[in-house]
């Protein structure tokens, strides 16, 4: 009788590899979703961790007195100072086409960075001052090793001569690169080696503030209606069956509402983080209901039965006892709502924050644009250096994405509890 | 019995609070009725701009027209002057992208599901579940420069090396990038599906003999199958809606075909294009921007509104 169970016949073999191939399908499937993530941010991790370092150049500049009048030192013709400057370094170059070619090893912000130097530093005047200046984003790339040099000699848009001096500056130790911090404090620039995603930056914050000063009182309100004071009938249903669907609709319709109804009919701002905030809040407030609702379910009745019982009126049993236990809950799905929010676009691009922003708003009715339509803007762009860029600021935006997730996590461990 | 007893279990409420709880409670009435207003307000606000539409453009010509060239005349009797503003290759492009990224993502989704729910200990869930979240919580613009930087080239020239003539802005790369973006949803939705399934069944089978695999094959699967078939609607009607990948991977120009390695575009691509830059609220143009938002919150809608009964009736079948 034993044996029939425990015999092996090559059916059983058979079925048995089936089961093996089986769950083998399952660990594949999983392998390949994942081992996508990890090439994605891999590969723009590598790709981008270039931007955060800057090449910069030395030049001894001459502060002659005569040129800067120390009562307004902003007048002076600093450009010329630093072209001459150049000049001095590479004294062999004396054809006009060549002198074009050795301005171009550095950044057109130059001459505002000897400005302020000069500035800070009003001692300087009359001496010899050693200086690093921004590299163009041409030289930046070579030198972080994203151009090479190809069979005619050149490099990307570096030519022959340009690199000789690159090499000349290179021996004498007067090129380097430095964490570069304008990436982080400056605004976006038609120059790669020069912008930055501050404004980009300050505008997501702002836009984020609008987005939850709007979503999350409404979306809480709303789900304790909901919740707790709404009879189950057709009417309900129908609110239910809404929110559902509204969580589902495209985020780009989100944005022709928000083109139609707040920019051509109550006629705000355009590309404003008011209008931004407005359209992201709406289309998070479902996500936030459906999140606060559960979180109010979780509450259990006693805990309402108890202060019904003492007196407490319907509306204070809520208020001073239920949403405060639910609100840990509703606050986790809240940020899950700003992170997803976060990430969009595709509205933003409707209600026209894809302007070319160089200013930090400074409020939310300037016009400003946001982290994720910046990466947009920058991949568009055609020179080599705003790829890093793009990649760049990708990774700051997955750091904030994961710090918004991190605050989320680590509010519902703290505040579980178990009723 | 007189309502100064200091022993009454009554509590006579103030009039003032009495007002102040109707306030709140009105508040509160109103709150809810703000997500209402969004469904009002969208639908309204695309009618509204389409109406304008559709007084220029015949619904016929928009509907079943097979060229889409939305191009704004520099002179009056030119030739194409309105331009054309046919919908199906934009229908087709869309519909050529989302079968692409549902023919990579439904195998992957459904096997990590199984996989999941089925085999993985709570110490596996506990690594993959989060990681296949992170994937579906990175902005799909990332998604978009990879697939334009990295995925497309690659088709290209892996196409090229095989002889095949491949668009830099292949379907198929936007297609790719999409699947991959939405294998947790369909994923996560078909794991919560299958773990309604109740024991017993698989008890049942177990204890005909059947492998765990077989179990999963011809008992789990079968019963889940309508919860399964909900998940995969949603995630059909997520990448119809998708935009930014699309935006940044596909084409712009309309073509009608079939062919993943032709360029096509989408109704997303064309809202997008259409609304950057310039709009003037009185040409077919701009306007022609607003139907093709009813035509995606139409499509969209259906399939949601599909997918929420199916999955509703399945649960309530193992209730």
């Amino acid at each position: 009788m034993t044996e029939t169970f425990t015999r092996k016949t090559p059916e059983l073999a058979r079925r048995h590899a089936g089961e093996k191939r089986f769950q083998w399908l399952g660990k594949a499937a999983i392998t390949i979703a994942i081992g996508f993530l990890l090439v994605m941010v891999g590969t723009i991790s590598w790709m981008g961790v270039g931007a955060f370092k800057q090449t910069q150049i030395a030049l001894d500049v001459y502060l002659d007195p005569q040129e800067i009048d120390t009562a307004a030192p902003n007048k002076a013709d600093y450009g010329a100072m630093v072209k001459k400057a150049q000049r001095s370094k590479f004294s062999d170059v004396k054809k006009h086409n060549d002198k074009r070619k050795l301005y171009k090893l550095l950044s057109s912000q130059a001459a505002f960075t000897l400005q302020h130097q000069v500035a800070d530093n009003p001692e300087l005047i009359g001496q010899t001052a050693k200086i690093w200046f921004i590299a163009s984003d041409d030289v930046d790339m070579f030198i972080k090793g994203n151009t090479n040099v190809d069979d005619s000699g050149n490099a990307g848009k570096l030519d022959k001569k340009q690199l000789q001096w690159i090499a000349a500056l290179k021996s004498t130790g007067d090129i380097r690169t430095r964490f570069n911090s304008s990436f982080f404090l400056s605004g976006d620039s038609r120059e790669p080696e020069l912008a930055g995603i501050l404004s980009a930056f300050t505008g997501t914050v702002l836009t984020l503030a609008v987005c939850f000063a709007l979503s999350f009182p409404v979306g809480i309100l709303a789900a304790i209606y909901l919740e707790e004071f709404t009879p189950k009938n057709r009417w309900s249903d129908l609110i239910e069956v809404n929110i559902n669907n509204l969580a589902a609709v495209p985020s780009i319709v989100f944005g022709l509402l928000g083109l139609s109804v707040f920019l051509n009919t109550f006629g705000l701002p355009r590309s404003s983080p008011l209008v931004g905030g407005m359209v992201l809040g709406l289309m998070t407030l479902p996500t936030i209901i459906i999140a606060s609702r559960a979180a109010l379910r979780a509450v259990p009745p006693s805990i309402r039965q108890a202060a019904l019982g003492i007196g407490a009126t319907q509306i204070q049993t809520v208020f001073h006892h239920v949403a405060p236990l639910a609100m840990p809950g509703m606050l986790t799905g809240a940020i899950i709502g700003m992170a997803r929010a976060l990430g969009e676009t595709a509205p933003l691009l409707m209600i026209g924050m894809v302007a070319f922003i160089v200013d930090v708003p400074g409020s939310v009715l300037q016009p400003a644009t946001a982290l994720p339509v910046q990466i947009f803007l920058w991949a568009d762009s055609p020179e080599r250096a705003f790829l890093e860029k793009t990649s760049a600021a990708i990774i700051v935006l997955i750091v904030f994405l994961i710090f918004m997730n991190l605050i989320a996590i680590i509010l519902r461990h703290k505040y579980r509890q178990r009723f | 019995m007189t309502t100064s007893n200091p022993l009454s279990l009554t509590r006579t409420i103030p009039l003032r609070e009495k007002i102040i709880e109707k306030v709140i409670y009105a508040l509160l009435a109103a709150c809810s009725l703000v997500a209402v207003g969004v469904t009002i307000g969208i639908v309204f606000s695309l009618v509204f701009e389409a109406y304008e539409f559709f007084k220029l453009i015949p619904l016929t010509d928009f509907l079943f027209g097979l060229e889409w060239s939305p191009q704004t005349a520099i002179r009056d009797d030119q030739v194409g002057a309105q331009g054309s503003f046919g919908a199906i290759p934009l229908i087709t492009g869309t519909l050529l992208i989302s079968t692409i990224a549902m023919i990579v993502a439904t195998p992957l989704g459904l096997t990590s599901a199984v996989y999941l729910a089925e085999y993985a200990g709570p110490r596996t869930r506990a690594v993959i579940k989060p990681m296949l979240e992170i994937l579906a919580g990175i902005p799909t613009v990332v998604y978009g420069f990879f697939a334009a930087l990295v995925i497309a080239p690659f088709i290209r020239m892996a196409g090229t090396s095989a002889g095949l003539e491949v668009a830099s802005e292949s379907a198929l790369a936007a297609g790719l990038a999409m699947g991959i973006m939405i294998v947790p949803l369909i994923s996560s939705l078909s794991d919560d599906v299958i773990n309604a399934v109740p024991q017993a069944l698989r008890d049942a089978s177990y204890g005909l003999g059947a492998t765990q695999s077989e179990t999963i094959r011809k008992v789990v699967l079968p019963s889940a199958l309508s919860g399964i078939a909900g998940s995969l609607l949603l995630a059909a009607s997520t990448a119809i809606g998708e935009t930014m990948i699309v935006v940044m991977a596909a084409g712009l120009s309309a073509n009608l075909t079939a062919n993943p390695l032709e360029a096509v575009t989408t109704i997303t691509v064309q809202i997008v294009s259409l609304l950057t830059g310039d709009q003037e609220f009185d040409s077919a143009k701009t306007l022609s921007a607003f139907a093709l938002g009813i035509l995606l919150f139409c499509i969209t809608l259906v399939l949601n509104i599909a997918a929420q009964k199916i999955v509703k009736h399945y649960r309530e079948q193992y209730d």
